[in-house]
């Protein structure tokens, strides 16, 4: 019952040239992994000299990121100066007020393309991030097509530059719908998918949901289980979350 | 690998204050430990010596206490940076942990064919009237002004204070059973001792002195004839100008009420994306001021989709609904059915510069009102078990709230 997140990164393995998509729900937000993973990418591994993120804000401001980062032990103001965190505000500036409903996302693409070519050059890992594609999707106006483009369009940047993308959406919004295009795809796009659900039985004080990692894993041949599923529950805290396998919480 | 880096130490001083936290002992500032009594919640709490405890929940967080805290009526802090503003109801804001959280917005869920949520609104929109604060209202009837005449007043204080407390408090024996009810009894009048009222208690029957609504800044637009969201939008966006967050000081605090907004009546209605990208872009306004928006919609008028869409939107989300007259099952299985008039729901609390979810004891409350005039909210209690109808395992059975509450959710 570790703090720093034993079985999720376990679970999740190396994240680098990965697509990642957390889904969750009204109930239980997954917003802890992606602050997971920020502080994971931003914290330095051994191996590499320095690492960047690119986080894409459609659901909270700086500060609510900066206060939560904090607590886990990651300043994100001093990564901003220091280069290696990039935030993009896209609370505000709408991305489609007055012009074409695409050049918003265009010129967001734009704006992530020039950053990790600036960073390319400096041989960084660089993680994009986005933290609401749903509100993407009410940015474009709910023009699927233009959110998945947009996708698509950040799939091949990121794999040509050797750089990983991590996104969240809200599973249940389309649980209901008929064409459930968009979720489908970036299901299909990603190579490790995690899924926040509460307990069959309601919200607990102890337990606040439960967590499924699908891992499709990379495709090198010797390794004979591709798929790798695991199943644990969690509970958030400010500095850190607590991983455990069912039943296992004492 | 943490004890590498410079926050290792702040790790270290955030574990030992949450200890001291779960050992439920608060100290003073001088390290005098402070005699609570037992089960009272700390977020309520007026006194200074207590919010001082409880607003330094990281080592990072700048102390309060120096720069007094209480200059503007009104207004809370919480942990985390954030400041509450009362939801005009005293027991909902003790339900959400202290009230609505500046810069949330909030968002209820209507039952179509009952009004509760107005009783929601109107105490929401009477507090901040009392506490001077600017209001915008709208909503989609043709004259939104003549709603302000129907809220609620607040409760005169003193005199009527010692009335309504509960007969049997005088006495010195009370048959007690469901202990919970009575926990919260030596709080309440704690908050009521001090120096000024965080939150009103309204009286429902009594309608809002004309002092309160004159000379104030309230501004009530009507969103019946309007084809489109930019007037709204353009409104929202200049009162809230007003209250912008860019100096740490907060000088005045905004209201924004939004009554019915996906209502049939307007015609923006089919436009399911317009209403969305209207919802985005107040939530990040308010969000970058000082001003909490509350916004009533009917879901069921709403595709299933889109309505999940709008919850995922809200800070906060409540939802209301009536109970029925003449249930009988429901009647057997809860006390007090008869004063009950309707049921609030906490789907999701605010969860604004913090990752840890909030998680109620009860989802489910129920709204009564106490002497026809002042709302109170209360855990479902189930009623005693009639010997004669001992046969039935499900009623005998589950006697936790959460079980309960799952056979009543909607």
């Amino acid at each position: 019952m570790e703090q720093g997140g034993g079985l999720l990164d376990e679970a999740l393995g190396d994240l680098s040239r990965r697509v990642v998509l957390l889904e969750d729900c009204v109930d239980t937000s997954a917003a802890f992994v992606l602050h997971h993973i920020l502080k994971r990418s931003l914290s330095q591994p051994p191996h590499s000299t320095s690492n960047a993120v690119v986080f894409v804000a459609f659901a909270h401001p700086f500060s609510h990121y900066d206060r939560i980062l904090r607590r886990l032990g990651c300043n994100l103001a001093a990564q901003r100066d220091n280069n290696r965190f990039f935030f993009l505000d896209m609370l505000m500036d709408c991305p489609d007020e007055g012009k074409n409903s695409d050049c918003g996302l265009i010129a967001l693409y734009g704006k992530i393309q020039k950053t990790i070519s600036a960073l390319a050059q400096e041989n960084n890992c660089v993680t994009v991030m986005i933290d609401d594609i749903s509100l993407m999707e009410v940015a474009a106006k709910g023009s699927t097509n233009l959110v998945l483009d947009f996708l698509h369009y950040c799939h091949t940047l990121i794999s040509e530059s050797g750089c990983s993308l991590i996104m969240l959406n809200h599973k249940d919004i389309y649980s209901g719908t008929a064409k459930p295009t968009l979720i489908l795809q970036m299901e299909y796009l990603a190579d490790i998918l995690i899924r926040a659900e509460p307990l069959a039985t309601g919200l607990a004080s102890d337990v606040h949901g439960q967590l499924t990692v699908k891992n499709r894993g990379i495709y090198d041949g010797h390794e004979g289980s591709r798929n790798k599923v695991s199943n644990f529950q969690f509970k958030v805290k400010e500095n850190g979350v607590e991983y455990f396998y069912p039943g296992s919480k004492t | 690998m943490r004890s590498s880096t410079p926050w290792g130490f702040a790790d270290f001083c955030f574990e030992r204050e949450a200890k001291a936290k779960r050992r439920n002992q608060p100290t003073d500032r001088s390290g005098r430990r402070i005699e609570v009594p037992k089960n009272r919640k700390p977020v309520d709490s007026v006194s200074a010596a207590m919010s001082a405890t409880k607003t330094r929940t990281s080592s990072f967080s700048r102390n309060f206490l120096a720069a007094n805290s209480h200059q503007i009526p009104g207004l809370k802090h919480g942990p985390n940076g954030i400041m509450f503003i009362s939801s005009g109801i005293p027991d909902l804001d003790k339900i959400l942990g202290g009230g609505f959280s500046l810069g949330s917005l909030v968002m209820v869920m209507e039952d179509a064919e009952a009004p509760h949520h107005m009783l929601l609104l109107r105490s929401f929109m009477s507090q901040g009237l009392v506490h001077n604060q600017p209001l915008l209202y709208a909503s989609p009837s043709k004259e939104p002004r003549q709603f302000l005449g129907t809220l609620p007043s607040p409760a005169v204080p003193k005199d009527d204070k010692s009335s309504h407390r509960d007969p049997d408090e005088e006495k010195g024996l009370r048959i007690a059973w469901q202990y919970k009810k009575y926990f919260g009894e030596n709080q309440q009048s704690f908050d009521r001792d001090g120096k000024h009222e965080f939150c009103n208690e309204f009286d429902l029957r009594k309608p809002l002195e004309r002092q309160f609504l004159s000379g104030k800044c309230i501004d009530c637009v009507s969103i019946q004839d309007s084809p489109n969201l930019i007037t709204l939008h353009d409104r929202c966006a200049t009162f809230l100008s007003q209250f912008s967050r860019s100096d740490g000081s907060i000088s005045s605090v905004g209201r924004i009420a939004i009554q019915s907004f996906c209502a049939p009546q307007c015609e923006y209605t089919d436009m399911e994306w317009d209403m969305l990208s209207f919802l985005r872009s107040l939530r990040a306004m308010v969000r970058s001021s000082n001003a909490v928006a509350v916004v009533t919609f009917p879901p069921s008028l709403l595709l299933p989709s889109f309505s999940i869409r709008w919850q995922h939107m809200a800070d906060t989300l409540l939802s209301v609904k009536a109970i029925p007259d003449e249930d009988k099952e429901l009647e057997k299985l809860l006390t007090g059915y008869q004063d009950m008039v309707g049921l609030l729901n906490v789907h999701k609390v605010a969860q604004n510069n913090t990752q840890v979810p909030v998680i109620l004891e009860a989802t489910t409350y129920s709204m009564k009102l106490k002497r026809r005039r002042f709302m109170v909210l209360e855990c479902l209690n189930q009623a005693p078990i009639d010997d004669s109808s001992g046969s039935s395992y499900g009623t005998s059975g589950s006697c936790s709230v959460s079980s309960k509450t799952g056979a009543l959710d909607f």
